[in-house]
């Protein structure tokens, strides 16, 4: 885990990024089902922390001492994969099989058939209670890992996600940091049409959490946010993180239908002319 | 939450042993545990009173989670905990446990095959003046159809303590189904409780009855009322309703002309259910299935209700008499 950002890493790690929606938009596209636009929101927070700050080892998925992921919107499973595969967890070549009869890469991310998978999530609303355990057993066995939680910004219209804001300000799990994809689109709509969402930031201030509001495409504001979470004693910490739904493909941005719809060829071979830009 | 302290039922007071509720043999078990291993870790939402995880509370409270009245979140939370390689035992009451928090049981805990432990009390109809709000009587149904999970329904506190010990010390996710109200013990003191091991009190030419859980005693009653009228009815503790002991039930379909099943329970989808599935396929047998018909409970005493819904030994042997006839 390194702290500080090079102008060099924030390239890298800009490319890296680019290389992860590249992963994603061609493992959709082959699988010809998938959920594009939330898998591509979350990329650069995803490689923050898989190519940056998360302390893992891909040859050694279990490693004790290991930082925890918890994808709660699982259904941007591919941003997940795609991480997993150019972190060295497994082949890439086996992102083509995403969604096929027999592949590890279920359509949401199932831990028993896949290595770096924490936990099966898919249905939304219950990856924080899980975090939330994970870091009070990592506590229990003074372990200094901490745990990180993606959620939609849809998804916290479920009631088990302020059963858990709760749970974890009141156990004062500060090993815990969860991120918020606030792209501010659902699957029916914006989330202020369909069911009002805001204020986010004082609603989890409110339930006892420290809040970072973010660009959530700032490669270094990501990285800044998670280094203050973990300086941050006593309180879980929510990183707000402003993004846009489909982010890196024009034609994909702030649209709502691309939600769960995967490219077509011809709109994958367009959107990689313009990542390749 | 307050309670003063339990009546037993009438058909408790009758045995010669002492009534016991499973309840508190949990709350005993998990002391046991807690000294003996390290890992063991506890969690209640609001009921840690009532479910006697609270004894546990006490003695460890490190080791101890109150989740609030926060069912789905008491899940993922053990669910978190086993991922870390601690051991945690789950508990609320039946119908808030497998009824709030299924999906959660569904997509976390099974899907995932982890190391949960799910040990609710309060279920069925011995509940009593709660209602029918309190009273779960779907519960093993909706645990049943899980895959990899393990159901067990223990029949007195003698053979809850062993279950707790021998979950513990197998892998992946187990529902253990407990009550409120004090139960005879039945089992015999030299019984060492097996997962998937039914226990045969006595094998019946005219008639067997599978029971689990508090309807154990009462088939015990009715099986010595019809013996002694001539009618030669055997009796067989399922404790462990999935997987099913096989072979046991084979044994005993062979043996007679009449299976029946006894379950505190919807005859829907929990023993009468499985015991047919299996035998409907392996070795066709008329299966009587005494239970809750379909029907929600509601309030009175345990032993009125037992009555009312006829989960009774005179029941029972008034059933089995007219399937026999
Ligand atoms: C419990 C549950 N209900 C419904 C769904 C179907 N679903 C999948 S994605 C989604 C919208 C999620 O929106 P958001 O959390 O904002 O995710 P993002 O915009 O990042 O894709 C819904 C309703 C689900 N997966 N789980
Ligand atoms: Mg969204």
């Amino acid at each position: 885990m390194k702290t500080q950002l090079s102008a060099k890493d924030i390239d890298e790690l800009t490319e890296k990024a680019r290389s992860l929606r590249i992963e994603i938009l061609k493992m959709l596209t082959e699988a010809g089902s998938g959920h594009t636009g939330g898998s591509l929101s979350a990329a650069d927070i995803v490689t923050v922390l898989y190519f940056y700050k998360m302390r893992h080892k891909p040859a050694n998925p279990e490693w004790r001492e290991r930082d925890r992921f918890i994808l709660s919107k699982g259904h941007a499973a591919p941003v997940l994969y795609a991480a997993l595969a150019l972190s060295g967890y497994f082949d890439k070549a086996l992102l083509k099989t995403l969604r096929k009869i027999g592949s590890p890469l279920q359509g949401h991310p199932c831990s028993c058939k896949l290595p770096g998978v924490e936990i099966s999530t898919g249905s939304l609303g219950q990856g924080l209670s899980i975090a939330n355990g994970i870091a009070m057993g990592i506590k229990m066995d003074g372990l200094s890992s901490r745990v990180y939680c993606l959620l939609g910004d849809g998804e916290i219209q479920e009631g088990q996600v302020w059963e858990a804001a709760m749970t974890a300000a009141h156990y004062r799990l500060d090993n815990l940091c969860a991120i918020i994809d606030n792209n501010g689109l659902q699957i029916d709509g914006h989330c202020c049409d369909v069911m009002h969402i805001e204020p986010i930031v004082n609603k989890w201030e409110a339930f006892g959490w420290h809040v970072i509001d973010i660009d959530g495409h700032d490669i270094k504001a990501i990285l800044d946010a998670l280094n203050k979470a973990e300086t941050l004693k006593g309180k879980p910490t929510m990183i707000v993180a402003r993004t846009i739904k489909g982010k890196g493909v024009s034609f994909f941005e702030g649209k709502v239908e691309y939600h769960g719809l995967a490219p077509t060829r011809d709109e994958l071979e367009m959107a990689l002319k313009e990542l390749h830009r | 939450m307050g309670e003063r302290p339990q009546q037993s039922t009438p058909a408790a007071q009758s045995t010669v042993k002492k009534a016991i509720a499973t309840r508190d043999a949990y709350g005993e078990a998990l002391l046991e545990l807690g000294r003996q291993r390290k890992d063991i870790v506890v969690l209640d939402a609001d009921l840690s009173g009532s479910t006697k995880t609270g004894k546990f509370a006490k003695a460890f409270p490190d080791r101890f989670y109150n989740v609030g009245i926060s069912e789905q979140d008491l899940i993922g939370t053990a669910s978190g905990l086993s991922l870390t390689g601690k051991l945690p035992f789950a508990s609320t009451f039946a119908v808030f446990e497998t009824g709030r928090a299924w999906e959660q049981i569904r997509q976390t805990v099974c899907y995932s095959n982890l190391n949960v432990k799910l040990v609710a009390t309060h279920s069925g109809i011995t509940v009593g003046e709660d209602g029918a709000s309190h009273q779960s009587v779907e519960d093993v149904a909706l645990m049943r159809v899980l895959p990899n999970m393990t159901v067990i329904v223990p029949a007195d506190a003698h053979e809850t303590k062993q279950v707790i010990h021998a979950i513990a010390d197998s892998y992946g996710p187990f529902y253990v189904r407990l009550g409120r109200a004090k139960v005879p013990v039945v089992m015999p003191d030299d019984y060492t409780f097996q997962i998937s091991k039914s226990f045969t009190f006595h094998l019946g030419k005219d008639a067997n009855i599978v029971a689990m859980g508090i309807m154990v005693s009462a088939a015990l009653e009715a099986a010595k009322i019809l013996r002694d009228e001539g009618i030669d009815v055997g009796v067989i503790n399922m404790s462990t309703v999935k997987p099913l002991d096989n072979e046991a039930l084979l044994k005993a379909s062979s043996a007679c002309r009449l299976i029946v099943t006894a379950e505190e329970h919807s005859i829907i989808g929990g023993l009468g259910s499985a015991v047919s599935e299996f035998l409907s396929e392996n070795n066709p047998t008329k299966v009587l299935r005494i239970g809750i018909k379909d029907d929600f409970g509601c309030s009175g005493t345990s032993d009125e209700l037992l009555h009312l819904y006829g989960l009774t030994a005179d029941n029972l042997v008034r059933s089995i008499k007219e399937a026999l006839a």
